[in-house]
């Protein structure tokens, strides 16, 4: 009787309790990021109009809707400094997940054909930057890369160059900075699907004579697929909204969308403009994540 | 057992790999015992800029609001998480499972520029005043996810037959939960709140949006300083951070491997299991 009784009451409560946390602060958020783009920019506190008055009843609510309108997307679409700014996301998230799929391909290959022993700590090794700050990662870059810094002067004394390099507040900057922070992100599930590969199935191959970077082309690649999307997704993703690197690194003559969103609501205190900026942001990375999950349906269904 | 030979290149892979990864932490650790104000001379070894750390009291101020943060959300964060890991996991299908898992995936993947936005408008709308305590939900509701995801991968994992043995042998389910399934999954809850504890210690972004007056957290501190450029004291700062994160990961993964919990190690150090 307690036992059954007992068990639907803390069910309920397990499920309840973070679900009403999310839809409080997760969800209901969201919509008001989406009201609010919605809205028109006022000098008032807060700064946007209309604001929704409950207290006014049925009319209240009537005025409210009637004085939403859809300003701020026709703004961002006439704009041309947000569509750049958008452009400029996709283009350097998209070139750096190509790069991250270069370096972080014959890391993670490498790790998986270590003796077990080492692959632990190797592993430990790859993940561990990823746990101290990502502001300190970046500001260990501005250092390196400043003018007289450890950089130029290295190559200054290989005589690869000949004065020294302007190298922060450059794109070159951002896509160290980007590839730098997000290779864990890629070499993780690469290694994870590569060290459950068959090995047989390489030694087939090899039995066969086909030579190893044919083998890695046709065997290896094709069979950790899944793991070099889902590193893409990680990587791609969030380096479209990213911040702090772009801010500290690339500086803000050309921004990406991120900055962007914080410039239209701390500098330009637009409020309705910056919401837009991000619900339009929010549509563009729902897109391939929408995509990743229709293939994954499709590969269950095909097993 | 087949030995893996390991080959020049991928030997090489891995020594590049690892010293891209940590020579630029090595280098800001080397130049924060610069004795030269320049940052780029160098003038000798010197402990000059932690000394200066220590008389500057702002800065030790928001140290003290960062970790008081990091200890209040990664708490919450630990219990909010583990609950919605055993409603994912345990509890099947309820009423509205599939929104409840879309909410705990968004923000593993959203920019944390559009968590703080969004964020920031709802205390807004519902006129708190904001400071430490918005901060708080905020760095909460982020780092829940994370917590989720590592606590949801060890108990997929779970043998059941634990949990109905004890039931069998008439343990209440509270009671079950307690003895039994708590401490199996520990482990994985607390690698979860270490994680949630780094995710709040390190963010800047979520912060500065949902802060107010009085909780300047250490990393809006920090980046307000090296935005004009960079700074000996700032290297000095940094470098104790990633001593203080470094030494901590290390230990409790040594802990992890010493206890014995078989697996534990792995979801405890690659948050995106």
């Amino acid at each position: 009787m307690r036992g059954h009784h007992g068990r639907s009451f803390w069910q309920s409560l397990v499920v309840r309790i973070p679900y009403l946390w999310l839809l409080t602060f997760l969800l209901v958020p969201f919509l008001i990021v989406l009201k609010i783009s919605l809205s028109q920019t006022a000098i008032a506190q807060p700064p946007y109009v209309p604001v929704l008055d409950l207290a006014a009843g049925w009319p209240g609510l009537k005025a409210f809707f009637a004085a939403l309108s859809l300003d701020n997307y026709v703004l961002i679409g006439s704009d041309p400094l947000y569509l750049l700014s958008y452009v400029k996301s996709v283009e350097i998230a998209a070139f750096s997940t190509l790069i991250l799929i270069f370096i972080g391909c014959p890391i993670a290959y490498a790790i998986a054909r270590t003796p077990r022993r080492w692959q632990a700590v190797l592993v430990v090794l790859v993940v561990l930057p990823f746990w101290t700050s990502l502001l300190i990662r970046i500001y260990a870059w501005m250092n390196i890369l400043q003018h007289d810094g450890p950089l130029n002067q290295a190559l200054l004394a290989l005589s690869i160059v000949k004065e020294p390099q302007a190298w922060l507040v450059t794109d070159t900057a951002i896509y160290i900075g980007v590839v730098y922070s997000y290779l864990p992100f890629m070499v993780l599930p690469l290694y994870a699907t590569l060290e459950k590969l068959d090995e047989s199935l390489r030694e087939a191959a090899a039995d066969l004579g086909c030579p190893r970077w044919k083998i890695f082309w046709l065997v290896t690649l094709p069979l950790s697929s899944s793991g070099l999307l889902a590193g893409v997704l990680l990587c791609f993703i969030p380096i479209v909204g990213e911040f702090v690197i772009p801010d500290l690194l690339g500086g803000s003559r050309s921004p990406m969308i991120g900055q962007t969103i914080w410039t239209e609501f701390f500098g330009n205190k637009d409020w309705p403009a910056a919401s837009a900026v991000a619900v339009v942001l929010v549509c563009l990375l729902v897109t391939p994540l929408v995509i990743y999950q229709n293939q994954a349906m499709q590969a269950l269904e095909r097993e | 057992m087949t030995m893996r030979k390991v080959s020049a290149f991928n030997l090489l892979a891995i020594l590049l790999g690892v010293a891209f990864l940590y020579l630029p932490i090595v280098i800001l650790m080397i130049y924060s015992f610069n004795a030269s104000r320049l940052v780029t001379v160098w003038g000798g070894w010197s402990t000059h800029w932690y000394a200066e750390l220590i008389a500057d009291a702002p800065l030790v101020e928001s140290a003290f609001i960062s970790l008081r943060l990091a200890l209040v959300s990664a708490t919450a964060a630990t219990i909010l998480g583990t609950l919605a890991a055993l409603a994912l996991v345990r509890f099947g299908r309820f009423r509205g499972r599939l929104p409840f898992a879309a909410m705990i995936y968004a923000p593993l993947v959203m920019p944390e520029v559009i968590t703080g936005l969004s964020l920031l408008l709802l205390f807004v709308a519902v006129a708190v005043d904001r400071g430490f305590w918005t901060v708080a939900i905020a760095h909460t509701t982020m780092a829940m996810c994370f917590v989720t995801v590592i606590v949801q991968a060890r108990l997929v994992d779970f043998d059941m037959r634990l949990e109905e043995a004890a039931m069998d042998l008439g343990a209440s389910p509270l009671r079950t939960l307690l003895a039994v399934t708590l401490p199996l999954i520990l482990p994985a809850i607390a690698a979860g709140w270490m994680l949630a504890f780094a995710l709040s210690l390190d963010d800047l972004v979520i912060a500065s949006f949902t802060t107010g007056p009085g909780a300047t957290t250490l990393p809006i501190r920090i980046y307000s300083e090296v935005r004009l450029g960079v700074k000996p004291e700032m290297n000095a700062v940094c470098s104790i951070m990633v001593g203080v994160v470094g030494i901590a990961v290390i230990a409790a993964s040594l802990l992890a491997k010493l206890s014995g919990s078989r697996g534990a190690s792995e979801p405890d150090l690659s948050p995106m299991n």
